[in-house]
Formats: structure tokens, sequence, C-alpha cells
């Protein structure tokens, strides 16, 4: 009998030896890591569009083909998005009620730090877009917040983008396991399938940039925030990130969130941080 | 042959009978009740489909205007949707990764 308990003994003592070695494996797979993701989603555009120019990807479908991008580049001398951003640049002059302005909620008076945003708030624990600090900045100064997806939001984000344009995207995951969680948490939304048509945010803008879904050619998904906010044609006007997100999920029957819901905000800490070095080309035109 | 015939015929009449039964208000309000509950739990999972809203919202309209077989189509149309928007989300919670970039 004695020889059968010691080995039962030894089987268990190797399995636990087994198990020991073999987890840390486990735990390192499933480990959230943003620098590497960043690098692996870069990599992807970079080597499946090797004649696209890094810093173009911020272009959106008009990094993809030429004949658009002509168009677009002729366009540009008169954008559509001008009214917006001259309209931006008075509002964000223009004291509230209070005497005080929109430069006194940001640093830097809020000119060339749209590259920072969205940022990890490790007081609130949350993500916090430039959409949710300017509206932020509205109330503590006395003021209705405006509307998420266009208009006012639209026209004043223009400004800042405008002010930031060049400058690469900056963004910084502070080491706090909730900065990471609503990295990861972005990541899921954006690779999860949604809607009847069952297509993540990835279908598109990862598996199919530059091919057309009816008459439109896709962007991909590197860089594809940096020219925010953008006039669209097909909307008749501006539109700011939190309408992009809302356009997406509804084109793909699903319903959409709200504005700056947590997921949305994630999402977009998640797309802003994987293009990490691309330069800041907003507002955008698109068709 | 005539036999079989008339035997088939019998078979299908029996078989086509009771679902060519027109819906009533009470089979309506029961497949309303479910369609909502399902639609319910895919709101509550972030994952309710459009397209769910707009058929349990033709169901009511049906309904409201006495047409019960419509309405009862509609409702059962609105819960199989709500209820393919809940696999979808509890599948991709681990089917998301295999379209990540790695």
């Amino acid at each position: 009998m004695k020889t059968p308990f010691s080995l039962l003994l030894g089987s268990v003592g190797a399995a636990l030896v087994a198990c020991a070695l073999t987890s840390p494996r486990v735990v390192a797979a499933d480990k959230v890591d943003p620098v590497a993701d960043a690098k692996a989603f870069q990599n992807f555009f970079f080597q499946k569009f090797p004649n696209v120019k890094r810093e173009d990807f911020v272009n959106g479908p008009y990094s993809m083909n030429e004949d658009m991008k002509r168009q677009w580049q002729e366009k540009e001398e008169f954008p559509p998005y001008e009214f917006a951003l001259d309209a931006g640049k008075e509002m964000f002059a223009t004291p509230f009620k209070n005497g005080k302005t929109y430069a006194d909620c940001f640093p830097n008076g809020g000119i060339g730090i749209r590259q920072n945003y969205p940022y990890f708030d490790t007081k609130e624990g949350k993500v916090i877009t430039l959409e949710l600090a300017l509206n932020r900045c509205r109330e503590a100064n006395g003021e209705a917040p405006y509307s998420y997806v266009k208009d006012e939001m639209a026209s004043l984000t223009a400004y800042m983008a405008y002010t930031s344009r060049g400058k690469p995207m900056d963004i910084k995951i502070p080491d706090d396991p909730r900065a990471l969680e609503a990295f990861e948490n972005g990541k899921r939304y954006f690779y999860t399938r949604r809607g009847q048509m069952n297509f993540s945010c990835a279908s598109c803008h990862v598996q199919s940039p530059g091919e057309r879904i009816r008459a439109e050619t896709l962007a991909p998904a590197l860089g594809i925030l940096n020219a925010m906010p953008i006039y669209r044609s097909e909307w008749s006007g501006m539109g700011t990130t939190s309408r992009r997100f809302v356009t997406c999920n509804s084109q793909t029957r699903a319903v959409p969130l709200e504005p700056q819901s947590d997921e949305y905000r994630d999402v977009e800490y998640f797309l802003s941080y994987v293009a990490n070095g691309l330069p800041i080309s907003g507002p955008g035109a698109r068709p | 042959m005539k036999r079989a015939c008339l035997l088939a015929t019998l078979v299908a009449l029996t078989i086509a009978l009771p679902s060519a039964r027109a819906a009533t208000e009470a089979d309506y309000k029961a497949a309303y009740a479910a369609a909502e509950a399902a639609a319910k739990e895919a709101a509550s999972l972030r994952h309710q489909w459009t397209t769910t809203v707009s058929t349990l919202t033709a169901a009511k309209k049906a309904a409201d205007g006495g047409d019960f077989d419509r309405a009862f189509a509609a409702a059962k149309e609105a819960e199989a949707l709500a209820k393919a928007s809940i696999f979808q989300a509890n599948s991709e919670k681990e089917a998301w990764k295999a379209m990540e970039i790695r």
C-alpha cells in the first residue's frame, strides 16, 4: 500500500508544480498591456497598407484612395468646417455670465491641448473626454451644458482641435488598475459585435478599411479620432466623437448608448491611446 | 390512389387549421409580454437592437388598431429578435477576443 500512496503523492506534487509553472504564463497572456496593444495595432495597419505614410492614417478614407484624397485636398482650400471653426473660436473667447472663460478650466488656457484628451482622472476613477470636460466647465460656471453630438460642442472642439493640429496624440495611462480596466473595456467594446447586422467597430475599421460599404469608403481605425470633430456631408453638418459612435451603432442596428456613457468614454480612450504619436488633424471633413 | 390523396388532404388540413386560427387579444398580450421581457433583458445587457424596439412598437400599433393577427406575429418576431440579441451579448463576452489585433 505504501508504494501506491507515495506514487499518488508524487503525482499530486508534480501536478501542483506544473500548475505553478504554467499559471504565471496564463496570467501574463491575460494581462492588460496597452503598450504592446498599441504597438500591435499600429503595426497591423502599417503592414496592411505599406504605401500609406504613417501620418496619413489620420485622414481616414482619403489615406486609402488617391482620387478621394485629391478631391479632399481641393476642398480643404475652403473647408466645410470653417464656419464651425470661426464660431468655436468666438465662443471660446466669450466670457460666461460670471466673467470667466473656457480658458480658465483647462491647462495652458485650453490652447494646444487636444492631443492630451481623453485622460484618466485618478480622483474620479474615470475617463474624461474633451467634450465632457467642456460641459463640466460650463456647468461649473453656471451655464447649461451643450448637446454632446453637434452644433456648439462641435464648434468648440473644432477650435480646440485646430490649435493642436500637427501635435502628436499623447494619451497617458496612469499606473492605476482602474485606468487599465477602462482601456480594456474600451478595447472590448471596439471588438464586440452588436446590432442586428452583427458588426463590431473592427468589422469595418480593422477588417475592411479602404473597402466600400455602399457608397462609403471605410476609414482605418488607426487615427480615426485624430480628425474629430468632423464635417460630414452625410450629416450636412458637424459632428463630435459622440455623434460618430452613436451613428456607428445605429448603422449596425444597435440601439446607441447615451453620449458620454462609460462605454463610449472607454472606447475613445482605447482608440486615442493606440493612435499615440499620430498627429491631430481635426477638425476634419468626410463624405 | 384517390384514398391516399384524400388522406393526405385531411392530414394537411389537420396540421394547417390550428395555425390558421385568428390570434386573439389574449394571444397577443401573452406574446407581447414575453417579447417585452426579452427586450428588457437585452437592454440590461446593453445589446438592444433597433429592430427589436421598432417591431415591438409595430406590434402595439397593430393591437391598438384591433389587428391581433398582425400584432401577435410582430410580438413573436420581436421576441425572436430580442433573444438573438441576448445570444449575441452572451457569446460576444468571449468571442470578441478572436477579432483582436495581437
